[in-house]
């Protein structure tokens, strides 16, 4: 018995050493002085070719990458405001716009809701490829490619958010609701008090899906942004290595901290707002 | 009495109008636009028939990156439901013995975080275990004693390399699915089963994989929909004209999106969607039957 559990920890504990190497690897890098990164990292960078010399702690720590790439990379700096400015109103937007919508598929019976759901399930599933035409072809009508909204806009009506809201607050006791209601409560009232509070976890865990994607997207600034000054940093960053080599490893950890922040924060609503999308129905 | 009731019928209307005339702005007319596209020419106006269709289906460039995608999908999803399950199971049984609870919130937390990695923050990364005088091939020229010289993200190894960095971003969300459904199922019935005398196997068997039924449908839903966002890490590794095992449907997207091929990109769209959601409409039809 005593030996078996022996065996689960050390698979555990190597899934989580291969999640962890990349990480090191990447933060090790950001931490070294050109040189020394010059030195061991030549072929990757795309500066030419010699053997790769990896280490998870960096030689001569330093803070030179950062110093650069705060102090003298404006570009830098324009990028993350993009991806902020990209970002930031779709979280808003879809707190106004789905967790209503969420509430009225959760709480209601109404006609056509199950179809109506199911229209939003396959929403949800279709890849961005699929509705890519028929978004170009709208933001193209409206004039608004090229511009921050091309992509804040659509985001907005993500049917993800929806999908995860709905299936939290039908967990949500009716009790609660009838207690609310005889209280003289309205329903715009029950939805403030009682649905919001009681399916925050489902709200944070949707938001942080959705910056998450947001942050982290390509094919719809590829598509949408010819203008290279409003692309957000993920699109920006692959190419920076060509720009300055010495910084791209800082630039890459900087990238992804805050949304690795923001995950070891709202862990626990994560965890409780999937596990409610997990349950049967 | 009676505007009560209209009231009432008019609620969830008022809650949902937002959201719903956005999806249909955004999504409703713009994809009955794309379905009349996919039946006519270039300029929109005459009418072709399966024209584009056919164009699409005969087209070779479609032919490869299809077979590829399914591909992916079917070795793909499979083993992402596997690990994930398997790690959840280690988990949860670490966790119900009481033991290591710190270690054990820690591989949670571990095992999740790739799910907030850019991918393109890794590119480089990923770059240095894999390019031609990268980590990979020192490892293996040291444990095999011959000389490896392969470059992993451009070569025919271009496709597990790509199916592992999917493994490595997806398997904690996965996880954690996995995880709730089995919370969800009652202590109760392991313990009447051991009393019975049911061992280990035979308790998986007839208890937890019926447990997570529930779950399973949405675990592969939510894979699938992560599936096609292994793009991103297919195009930043290898660019836009990638090895041919890794030349995928959203690589095809892209260069028809570049020439303008509207009428594929049109017809291709509505078959995908169709190819979605026809399997979807039977299962639901007969789940109402039951």
């Amino acid at each position: 018995m005593k030996k078996r559990n022996g065996v689960a920890l050390a698979v555990l504990t190597t899934a989580c050493l291969l999640v962890w190497i990349p990480l090191l690897l990447m933060a090790a890098a950001s931490l070294m002085p050109e040189d020394e990164l010059y030195w061991r990292y030549l072929t990757p960078l795309g500066l030419g070719r010699d053997r790769v010399r990896a280490v998870l702690f960096p030689s001569y720590p330093s803070l030179e990458a950062f110093i650069e790439l705060l102090i003298r990379s404006p570009g830098f700096f324009i990028m993350f405001w993009n991806s902020c400015i990209q970002v930031l109103p779709v979280l808003a937007g879809q707190l106004v716009v789905a967790a209503p919508a969420a509430w009225a598929f959760a709480k209601f019976r109404f006609k056509g809701k199950e179809i109506l759901f199911g229209l939003y399930v396959i929403l949800m599933v279709l890849p961005f490829q699929v509705t890519q035409v028929s978004n170009y072809l709208v933001l193209d009508r409206i004039g608004l490619l090229d511009s921050h909204l091309a992509l804040i806009l659509p985001g907005i009506w993500s049917a993800l958010p929806v999908f995860i809201m709905a299936k939290t607050f039908e967990t949500i006791p009716g009790v609660l609701m009838e207690a609310a209601y005889l209280d003289g409560a309205g329903e715009l009232y029950t939805f403030f008090h009682v649905g919001l509070p009681l399916g925050y976890p489902a709200i944070v865990t949707s938001l942080m899906l959705s910056f998450v994607e947001g942050w982290n997207t390509l094919e719809q600034p590829i598509t949408y942004l010819k203008d290279k000054t409003l692309w957000p940093l993920s699109l920006y960053l692959p190419s920076i290595a060509e720009d300055k080599a010495s910084v791209a490893f800082a630039a890459a950890l900087i990238t992804c901290l805050l949304p690795a922040l923001i995950y070891l924060n709202c862990q626990e609503e994560l965890e409780q707002g999937v596990a409610a999308s997990g349950v049967k129905q | 009495m009676q505007d009560g009731k209209l009231k009432k019928k008019l609620v969830p209307w008022l809650f949902l109008a937002p959201s719903l005339g956005g999806v249909t702005v955004f999504m409703g007319f713009p994809f009955l636009d794309v379905v009349k596209r996919s039946f006519t020419d270039t300029m929109g106006t005459r009418f072709t028939g399966i024209g584009n269709y056919r164009a699409v289906l005969e087209n070779s460039a479609f032919q490869l990156a299809a077979g590829n995608t399914m591909r992916f999908l079917i070795l793909c999803i499979p083993l992402l439901m596997t690990i994930s399950l398997g790690l959840a199971l280690l988990i949860s049984g670490e966790a119900e013995k009481h033991r290591n609870n710190g270690v054990i919130k820690n591989c949670r937390t571990v095992l999740v975080l790739p799910m907030a990695v850019p991918a393109a923050s890794l590119v480089l990364v990923w770059k240095i275990i894999l390019c031609r005088d990268g980590v990979m091939n020192q490892m293996l020229s040291r444990i095999t004693g011959t000389l490896w010289d392969v470059d992993w993200a451009f070569s025919g190894y271009a496709f597990p390399v790509l199916i592992i960095t999917y493994l490595w971003k997806h398997m904690g969300y996965d996880m954690i699915l996995w995880l709730a459904g089995l919370q969800g199922i009652p202590g109760e019935q392991y313990e009447a089963a051991k009393i019975d005398g049911a061992g280990a196997a035979a308790r998986f068997w007839y208890i937890t994989i019926p447990g997570l039924k529930g779950t399973f449908g949405m675990v592969g839903i939510l894979s699938v929909v992560n599936s096609f966002r292994v793009y991103r890490e297919a195009y930043l590794l290898a660019g836009s004209y990638p090895d041919s095992s890794i030349y995928l449907i959203p690589h095809l997207f892209a260069h028809w999106f570049l020439s303008l091929d509207i009428q594929k990109m049109t017809a291709a769209a509505v078959m995908m969607t169709g190819i979605i959601v026809i399997p979807a409409g039977v299962v639901w039809g007969i789940r109402r039957k039951k």
